[in-house]
């Protein structure tokens, strides 16, 4: 009587779980306070901004989003995971800016069956040997704006160039990307201590180098001194200086200032893109934070609107992880960036643009892109080696 | 060669950069026996209130002088509600106090003036200059130089030849004796902590065009300046000096000449492996190897 019961009991679960739910619960954690906010706040704004736009609801059903402050260190970023996860039971994860803090917290989510969508962080590892059916990148692979980076200099003809990166795994990553496309000479490749503030010494042998161009991977605080420095030292008359597209983001423009103005980087988006999707995207982000939108922000706000479509697609039916995970796979929304779909690796798919920084016409500067993408339709090197269990 | 002497200068320019953070931090280390962690804080407040000021007034100038008035009045401030209750205690004490300082301190400054603000180069200082020998340097980094020089001779000026000079030496060499002789202990210490917080805002202001004025900014700088302490003998101002300068040789030629050396003696993926490791510890094994054969320091401060 008893077994029967519990048998009873087990199958009005099951087919409970399969039902549509009433809610949907994200769970937001990403890096909020301390010198690198800025990312992590721009990410939640633009995702928070979504789910207002759909008046809080995320695929027709009433939207909680359980936004927390990992405080940039990857122990409390797990213990905020497994809260999520096991506690308040979401059903997805989302949020982590910076890859070393995702990786910690990341098997939280996927060991206990829950969908994370990364709005950043996507390490090459993930998309090759250790891809996994329930991880998600909405924003672009590690290497993707360093080969971007590499055509356009190709592009332009330039025969040789420098590089400049910190002296740690990513950095060396960014610039194996960089040669990956380049077909010119590399003439110098110098890895800096990471967190480095004066640029001196290796601006005075780059001057003695004298390269076409110059590119250099190096994020934060670096590349802002790194900028500064380079202007500063009369460099970029005689040399062309190529950055990924966060190194001259509307945050660094606004700590560098009017040197930035003329320089070229590369990134999947820019506040500019002509779609219809992306002018109301810039248009609201304007409206309700009173900033321009960064590369951060456009990569929250679609990180939303994924959720949104696979919501709507599955019809509620969140307790099938099979059915949520084909949904966001097919990814049928509107991507601010224009064309987007994912590869067998779950990866994405899309186009590349050159930007420069221009004038905004009201005294301020803002990245503008070149109208023909410098890469179309480009994946990613490492998807080859993933073998994505079905 | 030109390139070697370009180098020469880059470490100059940033030796005596160090040795205004680390002339403040040694003075209060030697003088209070206090160790400020929050000392790298000043700067970054420096930095910050000259980018603002220089935004208000538009002139960098007069941002830079209201910077290091501002904040020598904070920290003065800040010796005389919260630090001066630290003194007695022990290290421990003091440390856990100005780390938290730091933390109010960044936060504080987020809240007032944003994650970071931009701060250009004044006009006509943009250009690179040019130098005999066919050397090109960035007409900033001379007066970056030119500044420190003159600091660092009025400073020694001031240490040893005026009376309140005689204060502070005596007060770091003994202070229990120079209380019993009539200083006014607590008024001296107020005024040696604002004289090193407005160093590190004069240090601030005119790296502001060159770095990244951001919040926490403070503290990657605050290691560099305790090594120059802790190599030129803590307290000591010509130790300061001395060791501000060592570090900002011995970095600069490591990440330059060592390379060098390095690329023609070793195969290649050796060299590209080593060079970069060896540069970013070079300081470090300087600060090692001038421990083993003085522990004071290299100009310990005499009587201590």
């Amino acid at each position: 009587m008893v077994l029967r019961f519990l048998l009873a009991a087990c199958a009005l679960a099951a087919a409970f779980s399969a039902q549509a739910a009433d809610k949907v619960k994200v769970g937001f954690v990403s890096t909020l306070s301390g010198p690198s906010a800025a990312l992590g706040i721009d990410i939640r704004d633009g995702f928070l901004l979504a789910v207002k736009l759909n008046g809080g609801k995320l695929g027709g059903l009433p939207a909680e989003v359980l936004v927390s402050d990992d405080q940039f260190k990857p122990d409390v970023a797990r213990q905020m995971f497994e809260r999520n996860v096991k506690r308040d039971k979401v059903d997805f994860m989302t949020g982590v800016v910076f890859s070393n803090i995702m990786l910690t917290a990341l098997p939280q989510a996927l060991d206990n069956k829950v969908i994370y969508l990364s709005p950043n962080a996507a390490p090459s590892p993930m998309a090759g040997k250790e891809c996994h059916p329930l991880f998600f990148a909405v924003s672009w692979p590690n290497d993707a704006y360093h080969e971007a980076a590499g055509a356009f200099a190709n592009q332009r003809g330039l025969k040789n160039a420098y590089l400049v990166a910190p002296n740690y795994q990513a950095g060396k990553d960014s610039l194996a990307g960089f040669k990956r496309t380049f077909q010119g000479q590399v003439v110098g490749e110098v890895y800096t201590k990471l967190g480095q503030l004066d640029y001196a010494a290796e601006l005075a042998e780059i001057r003695a180098a004298k390269p076409q161009a110059l590119y250099i991977f190096l994020p934060g605080g670096m590349g802002i001194n790194f900028i500064k420095q380079f202007v500063g030292a009369g460099l970029s008359k005689d040399i062309m200086l190529l950055l990924p597209g966060f190194s001259a983001d509307q945050d660094v423009i606004a700590a560098v200032g009017p040197s930035m103005a003329g320089l070229f980087n590369t990134a999947h988006w820019s506040p500019d893109l002509a779609n219809a999707a992306n002018r109301k995207f810039v248009a609201a982000f304007e409206q309700e934070y009173k900033r321009v939108p960064t590369l951060y922000a456009s990569q929250g706000y679609d990180t939303a609107r994924l959720i949104d479509a696979a919501v709507r697609d599955v019809k509620g039916k969140l307790g099938d992880t099979h059915a949520v995970r084909e949904a966001l796979r097919a990814a049928k929304f509107d991507s601010v960036r224009g064309s987007f779909k994912f590869n067998t690796n779950q990866y994405p798919i899309q186009d590349y643009y050159v930007r420069t920084v221009g004038s905004d016409g009201h005294g301020g500067l803002v990245n503008k892109s070149f109208t023909e993408p410098i890469l179309k339709a480009h994946g990613d090197a490492y998807v080859q080696q993933c073998q994505m269990p079905q | 060669m030109t390139l070697f002497l370009e180098q020469a200068l880059n470490g100059l320019q940033y030796g005596l950069m160090l040795f205004l953070l680390a002339a403040g931090l040694t003075i209060v280390f030697g003088v209070m026996d206090m160790i400020n962690l929050a000392h790298g804080s000043l700067y970054m407040v420096g930095a910050f209130l000259a980018a603002w000021l220089t935004q208000v007034s538009g002139s960098f100038w007069l941002g830079l002088a209201g910077s290091v008035l501002l904040t020598a009045l904070l920290a003065m401030l800040l010796e005389v509600t919260l630090l001066r209750s630290l003194y007695q205690r022990d290290h421990l004490s003091q440390v856990l106090a100005t780390f938290a300082l730091i933390l109010v301190l960044n936060d504080g400054v987020r809240m007032v003036f944003g994650t970071d603000r931009p701060l250009s180069v004044p006009a006509g200082f943009e250009q690179p200059v040019a130098l005999p020998l066919g050397l090109q340097y960035p007409a900033w980094r001379l007066l970056i130089i030119a500044t420190g020089l003159v600091l660092a001779l009025l400073l020694y000026l001031l240490v040893q030849r005026t009376r309140f000079g005689a204060l502070v030496r005596a007060g770091a060499s003994n202070r229990a004796m120079a209380s019993a002789m009539g200083v006014d202990v607590p008024l001296l210490f107020t005024a040696v902590f604002g004289l090193g917080a407005a160093l590190c805002a004069v240090a601030g202001a005119l790296l502001g065009p060159l770095l990244a004025v951001q919040v926490g900014m403070g503290e990657t700088i605050l290691i560099p300046a305790f090594v120059v302490v802790v190599i030129g003998g803590i307290g000591s101002m010509r130790g300061a000096l001395v060791g501000a300068l060592l570090v900002g040789l011995v970095d600069t030629l490591g990440r330059t000449l060592l390379q060098q050396v390095l690329r023609e003696s070793l195969p290649p993926q050796w060299a590209s492996a080593a060079g970069p490791a060896l540069a970013s510890i070079a300081v470090y094994v300087l600060m090692a190897a001038v421990l083993v054969w003085r522990p004071q320091g290299l100009l310990p401060v005499r009587g201590r």
